[in-house]
Order: C-alpha cells, then sequence, then structure tokens
C-alpha cells in the first residue's frame, strides 16, 4: 500500500508502518519522533485531500 | 481463426446437448463492427452465435463467478484462464463446475487506437492473420495487427490458457520479455509531483460509471466499498479526490490478484489506462513475492497466506 501511494506520488516519508507493543513506550516516542521530524519537513500536504469549503 | 470458431461451436453443443453443463459462456458478434459482447447460451442451436476475433478483450471468468452452483462452460484465453484459477483459489467457482474450452490468444486489438487511425466509423472489420482489414463509409485499410495490439497484450506472457479441459487450436509460442514493465519503470522515474501529475492528468476523464469495476473479474464483491452508504468509505460524486480515492483502492484491492487481461481499459468509455495502478502492484507482488497471479491452483496468493520470509523493511 505504501508503495502504491508512493508510485502515486505521495512522498514516502509521510506514511509510516510500525508494530509497537504496549510495552514499548520508549519505541513509540522514537517513532513519533521519527515520524513528525519527516513529515515537517516535507511540509503540508497537497495531494489526497478533500476540499470541503 | 475460423477452425478455432467452429471447434469452439461443435464443443459448446456437444457439452450443451449431451446435459454436462448448463450454460456455455462466450462471445457473439455484436450489432457493430468490433464489439463482440459476452454472451451465454444454454441451447445447442445457439452455440451458433458463438465466435472469437481479436476484439474479444472482455474477461469472461468475469461472469463465471455469477452463475454458482451450476456446471457451466467458459471460452477462456490465456488471461481468462488465469482469471478461473484465481476464482478457484479464491473458492468462487468450484473446478467440478467448470469446463474450460481453451483458447491459444492471438492477442487482442485497440479499439481506441484503430478507431483513431481510421478517423471515421468503423463499418466493416475482418481479420486474415495477422492484417486487419478496416473499413469506414469512404475508407478501406490494411492495417497490420502487431501495430495495434492492446498493451497489455503486447506484454502477456501467457497467451495459452494456463487450466483447460479442451483446446481449440494449436498454442502460440510465449515471448519472452527482458523487463515486463517498462511503463511502471518509466513512471517510476518521474519526481514524487510528477507522478502525482501523471496519475491526475490519467483521471481527470473519469465519470465514475464503474465500467472498470464491472468488467473486472476480481471485482466479485456483492456490495462494493464505493456503494456502501453505512459507512460511507468514498465520495459519490466528480471531485477528484473521490475519484482518485476510487481508483487507488479498487487497485489495491487487485493486489497479488490482478492477471493484467486489461478488461477494465477495454470496457472504459474514456479511454483510460486503469492499468497504471494494477500495475504497480503486478510488479510488486512479482518483485517481492516472485508472485504472478492466476498461474496454480495449489498456491494461496502471497496476500492470503504467511510466510517468515516475507519482506517486512517497511515496518518499523
Amino acid at each position: 500500500m505504501g508503495n502504491l501511494l508512493e508510485h502515486m506520488g505521495i512522498e514516502k516519508d509521510r506514511v509510516h508502518f510500525s508494530w509497537i507493543s504496549s510495552a514499548e513506550a520508549t519505541k513509540f516516542v522514537d517513532v513519533v519522533k521519527e515520524i513528525s521530524d519527516k513529515v515537517k519537513a516535507l511540509g503540508p500536504n497537497k495531494k489526497f485531500v478533500k476540499d470541503y469549503s | 481463426m475460423d477452425t478455432c470458431i467452429q471447434k469452439i461451436r461443435e464443443i459448446a453443443g456437444d457439452l450443451l446437448e449431451k446435459g454436462e453443463v448448463e450454460r456455455v459462456i462466450g462471445f457473439a458478434e455484436g450489432s457493430i463492427p468490433m464489439a463482440t459482447s459476452p454472451v451465454a447460451i444454454s441451447t445447442k442451436e445457439d452455440a451458433q452465435k458463438l465466435c472469437f476475433s481479436s476484439t474479444c478483450g472482455l474477461n469472461l471468468a468475469n461472469y463465471a463467478s455469477k452463475e454458482k452452483g451450476k456446471k457451466i462452460a467458459v471460452v477462456a484465453k490465456g488471461c481468462d484462464s488465469r482469471n478461473l484459477v484465481t476464482h478457484i483459489v479464491e473458492n468462487q467457482i468450484d473446478r467440478d463446475n467448470l469446463y474450460i474450452i481453451g483458447v491459444p490468444c492471438p492477442g487482442m486489438v485497440d479499439k481506441f487506437k484503430i478507431a483513431a487511425e481510421m478517423g471515421g466509423e468503423i463499418t466493416g472489420f475482418e481479420e486474415a492473420g495477422d492484417t486487419l482489414i478496416v473499413s469506414t463509409v469512404d475508407d478501406k485499410k490494411e492495417l497490420n495487427k502487431q501495430d495495434y495490439l492492446r498493451h497489455n497484450c503486447s506484454l502477456c506472457t501467457h497467451k495459452n490458457p494456463v487450466l483447460f479441459d479442451v483446446l481449440v487450436g494449436e498454442e502460440v509460442e510465449e515471448q519472452q520479455l527482458d523487463n515486463a514493465y517498462p511503463d511502471v519503470d518509466a513512471i517510476e522515474a518521474l519526481t514524487a509531483d510528477g507522478r502525482w501529475k501523471h496519475f491526475e492528468e490519467l483521471t481527470q476523464n473519469c465519470i465514475r460509471c464503474y465500467a472498470c469495476r464491472n468488467a473486472c473479474p476480481l471485482c466479485y464483491c456483492p456490495t462494493c466499498f464505493v456503494d456502501e452508504s453505512g459507512p460511507q468509505w468514498v465520495g459519490k460524486g466528480q471531485d477528484k479526490t473521490d475519484v482518485d480515492t476510487f481508483h487507488f483502492l479498487r487497485a489495491f484491492h487487485c493486489a497479488g490478484r490482478c492477471t493484467d487481461c486489461g478488461a477494465c481499459v477495454e470496457a472504459c468509455p474514456m479511454g483510460i489506462n486503469v492499468r497504471d495502478f494494477t500495475r504497480k502492484l503486478n510488479k510488486d507482488a512479482q518483485d517481492m513475492f516472485g508472485w504472478e497471479a492466476g498461474l496454480t491452483i495449489d498456491k494461496r496468493p502471497p496476500l492470503d497466506a504467511y510466510s517468515p520470509d516475507d519482506p517486512n523493511d517497511f515496518i518499523k
């Protein structure tokens, strides 16, 4: 699914897959930090966004 | 081709007369040239309606799954047979209820391409081996079929049926390709914005008629996600995001199952190459799982089976 999204032009760093146990608090924090850093670097997403206005 | 049609008619008539099957699903001539249509016949006399030509681009496996519990026979090209295999693997048809009349496929022609070449309304279409004789009211041209093959047929490596009870012609030679996915590679070579632009332009004429879904043998869900209203997964209008969501999700439902039969493109009235979506998934299935859909009834599809060797580097 990530591959097809990337193929359609959604940047790879916007979509992340992870498996985190409820006992892995530090891993959760690390993954969220990594995701937010990568998404911030890309800036706001303009693709696949529905305009309801 | 004529002997092949004769054989199809003989076998179909014979099966119906002996009561071995209730129905035979095949192609019949349409009301205008090049518009062959799927037909289900149930009497020996109707077997004369059956035909086969390079314009039989739809996939008859699509209709086989709608005759559940009945004994049926299906006229199957290479790709139709692969979709019948997929149906058997996915428990949509019982192999014992199915008689496959296999047709080694010479490739189907791209009707949009021929229409563009001819300009006016096509009033006649004949085939003589690799030559297509196409006429309009004031023009007649002889075209080389190889130049007018559908894109998926030009890249086909399974022209011969993979599963059949009888073959109606000599097996044709399968081609070997150095690169089976040049079109996917071309899109992959673009930047992220370039790829987005490509797909935006690809679907810009989509009218949401769902002909691609209806023609697809894989789309047999009793209620398609686009038709559900509770929850409503995707908006029903012409909003670009909804159109793209439909195409993206429909393609994804075909992951590891699509045989690239081209029925979706054949059915599209707007000439959209819907295969640009599914081809990427076919390539991924090949690269990640070494899988081509519908080749054997003995193996489970990759998304249906777990293996410790499954690629998992996408997950953190």
